[in-house]
């Protein structure tokens, strides 16, 4: 056995020994730090506070330029999420203007926003929103933190399923708000472009979107780019993925469940099994 | 199926019923009193293992059916409204998404396990060939299930895998414009592909009815490959078979509950959570995980139409086995050479699939059509060759023999 398993290695070795040929990328970006994330792990979840402070830094920044269109205010007061009260929802909601439509005289019209409304789109359009920009389309919000990913590689994407590592996305956000640094020597900055370590080809369209002491925290929690970052790294995190605190606390309660009950079916198949095997070997 | 069923119905109304349906000796002589190797190892429980995933797979489709939106402006915003606001829909999808590749998890066990005990030999080619068209079924549905969320890779593995059918001479762009029904892939491609989607399942399920039927006929192997003599060798399928898959599913889902609550995203791609936008091609285009062997040898080879060939030709083949295969002895455990060059081929096929994920430049190409050629020459050289040169182990005389270790030639009882 342990022959076969020398050769096999062997053999993916030499195709691997053959593969180091290749020539690094040219435009690779840098790998995003791996940060520290309340919601990492099995037992992970959201911290409602971080979710807050993330959530008036993507209002009062990124709101901006990108929409936010598959989160309705009523997702403010679920559970699992920054755990604003409904009240408190319904008068964020209220802050926003909507466009609602058509009336009676079948013109659209601005109101406040209700609970159920959805967050408002920065731009009409896209075409208006790459025209306001310089040509570029800010990404929707809703999915970013599980849109966004770094290749970790050959034998990282294997310790990762180990350590139950999911937060690629939220450190690469987090490592683009801190990565915006003077370009090196050399690099041709295209127009309207600016130099971020982090981001693919390093010529992002994005200007850095926020600055230490920009937003202000009423809990006492720093005001500065590393803290931002995580903020709203996290706030992003949970507008992909709301139910991961549910996720976490079942997935708990099933594998206690599939564990229990796994134990009992290997002992029922040892008492049923024991006078096919006595006194054989075992199977 | 095996023998005459000793099945007595008891009471009026079930021997009325077996007058007219005999249902319940059928399930009875299928499921109960079918006789099944004594000697299985747990490798065979993965054919169990098989049929529960086909039903998780059915039964959270059929409800993920009941959300999802089949138009190209509104899909992808339906998944994620199923993550969102459907009642435990998060779970149903997370589920669904990693049902399918545990399902090929399972499958390829299946199929390595068969290849290593020589389950593919006669009397089991039927079986064996009713197993390769359920993989052929299986691809093609987890293709177009890919295709549904409507994300960046899904929009584009589809327009890469339908122009593969370009290659074909003359009539190539005219199918591709068929399958597609229209000029690009787009609303029509992705309702037709939801609709063969949800068929078939369907289809498989009806092959995996053919499949069963055809191995109740002739009998599983075992990890001698010497058939049953006796009843001495075989144990009846319940409680022994039904217990011992019973556990072996719970151990399955241990690990399928890991994957869909801890990292439900790790087997995707991040891609796949961007909107398709055909005016946009993603970098790098990869296809599922488990398609990655097929696509790296599809891409080692420099010529479009030889590179399809090559990857149809890589599943096709393994229906004639049974026929390529030369040697009399079927388990891997009595044909010490054959074992070598199969562990190789498995090294090969798990090369072949990282190659598929990387970008094909520099040495990967040269990696990729090295293992490539392996693969080819395994059916087509080794594995006919072998039969006529090796030396194979003595076999045991009967599985109970060798269970018992009376001079049973292979001590480790068929653990592989």
């Amino acid at each position: 056995m342990s022959r076969q398993i020398a050769i096999a290695a062997a053999v993916v070795l030499a195709a691997s020994l053959s593969a180091t040929a290749v020539p690094a990328l040219a435009q690779e970006a840098a790998a995003p730090p791996r940060e520290h994330w309340s919601f990492s792990g099995p037992f992970g979840q959201y911290d409602p506070q971080q979710l807050q402070r993330g959530f008036k830094i993507y209002r009062e920044v990124c709101s901006t330029c990108h929409s936010l269109k598959l989160l309705s205010f009523r997702n403010l007061a679920d559970p699992g999420g920054p755990g604003f009260t409904e009240a408190q929802a319904a008068a964020i909601a209220a802050t926003f203007q909507v466009t609602d439509g058509p009336n009676d005289q079948g013109q659209m019209f601005q109101r406040p926003g209700k609970i159920s409304d959805y967050f408002p789109l920065p731009f009409p359009n896209a075409q208006a929103a790459a025209a306001a920009l310089g040509g570029k389309v800010p990404p929707d919000m809703s999915t970013l933190a599980k849109a966004r990913s770094h290749e970790g590689g050959f034998p990282q994407f294997i310790f990762d399923a180990f350590t139950a590592y999911q937060e690629d996305g939220p450190d690469y956000i987090h490592a683009i708000i801190n990565g915006y640094t003077t370009a090196p020597a050399g690099f041709a900055l295209p127009p309207g472009g600016q130099y971020n370590k982090y981001f693919p080809g390093g010529a992002i369209g994005m200007p850095q979107p926020i600055k230490d002491g920009q937003v202000k925290y009423t809990d006492g929690t720093p005001e500065t780019l590393d803290q931002y970052g995580k903020d709203v790294a996290a706030f992003l995190m949970w507008a992909s993925e709301p139910k991961l605190d549910e996720r976490h606390r079942l997935g708990f309660q099933v594998m206690i469940f599939l564990i229990v009950f796994t134990g009992l079916l290997y002992f029922t198949k040892k008492k049923v099994w024991h006078d096919v095997h006595e006194p054989a070997v075992s199977s | 199926m095996s023998g005459h069923s000793t099945y007595q119905p008891q009471g009026a109304f079930m021997k009325w019923m077996e007058r007219r349906l005999p249902i319940a000796s059928l399930v009875h002589s299928s499921f109960i009193a079918y006789p099944t190797p004594r000697n299985l190892n747990y490798w065979w429980t993965f054919g169990g293992i098989l049929t529960f995933m086909l039903t998780v797979q059915i039964v959270t489709g059929i409800v993920l059916a009941m959300h999802y939106t089949p138009n190209v402006n509104l899909a992808f915003d339906s998944v994620e409204g199923i993550m969102r606001d459907v009642n435990y829909g998060w779970l149903l999808r997370y589920i669904h998404a990693n049902g399918a590749s545990f399902f090929f998890v399972a499958v390829y066990i299946h199929m390595a396990r068969g290849m290593y005990y020589g389950s593919y030999k006669e009397p089991r080619e039927v079986l064996w060939i009713l197993g390769v068209i359920l993989f052929l079924l299986m691809v093609a549905t987890g293709f177009m299930g890919y295709v549904l969320p409507w994300g960046q890779m899904s929009f584009w593995a589809a327009t890469v895998i339908t122009n593969l059918f370009s290659a074909i001479p003359v009539a190539g762009h005219g199918i591709v414009t068929w399958l597609w029904g229209g000029f690009a892939v787009g609303n029509p491609t992705l309702n037709r592909f939801y609709s063969l989607h949800y068929l078939l399942p369907f289809v498989i399920a009806g092959v995996v009815v053919l499949h069963i039927w055809a191995l109740h006929m002739v009998g599983q192997n075992n990890p001698t490959g010497v058939e049953p003599k006796d009843e001495k060798d075989t144990v009846a399928f319940t409680p022994y078979a039904t217990v011992k898959d019973a556990f072996f599913i719970g151990v399955f889902c241990i690990v399928f509950a890991y994957f869909i609550f801890y990292i439900p995203n790790y087997l995707g791609h991040s891609d796949n959570y961007i909107p398709a936008n055909p005016s946009q091609t993603p970098t790098h285009i990869v296809p599922e995980w488990y398609y990655l062997p097929f696509y790296a040898i599809l891409r080692a080879i420099p010529s479009k139409l030889l590179g399809v060939t090559a990857l149809g030709a890589s599943i096709v083949v393994l229906a004639f086995m049974p026929w390529l295969d030369t040697s009399r002895v079927r388990s891997a455990n009595y044909r010490p050479l054959y074992r070598q060059f199969l562990f190789i081929f498995f090294a090969a096929v798990i090369g072949l699939g990282y190659l598929g994920s990387q970008e094909p430049v520099g040495g990967y190409v040269l990696a990729a059509r090295l293992l490539t050629a392996y693969y080819f020459a395994f059916f087509f050289i080794i594995l006919p060759l072998l039969g006529l040169f090796e030396t194979t182990k003595p076999l045991p005389n009967s599985i109970s023999e060798s269970v018992l270790g009376k001079g049973a030639p292979a001590g480790n009882g068929g653990r592989a």
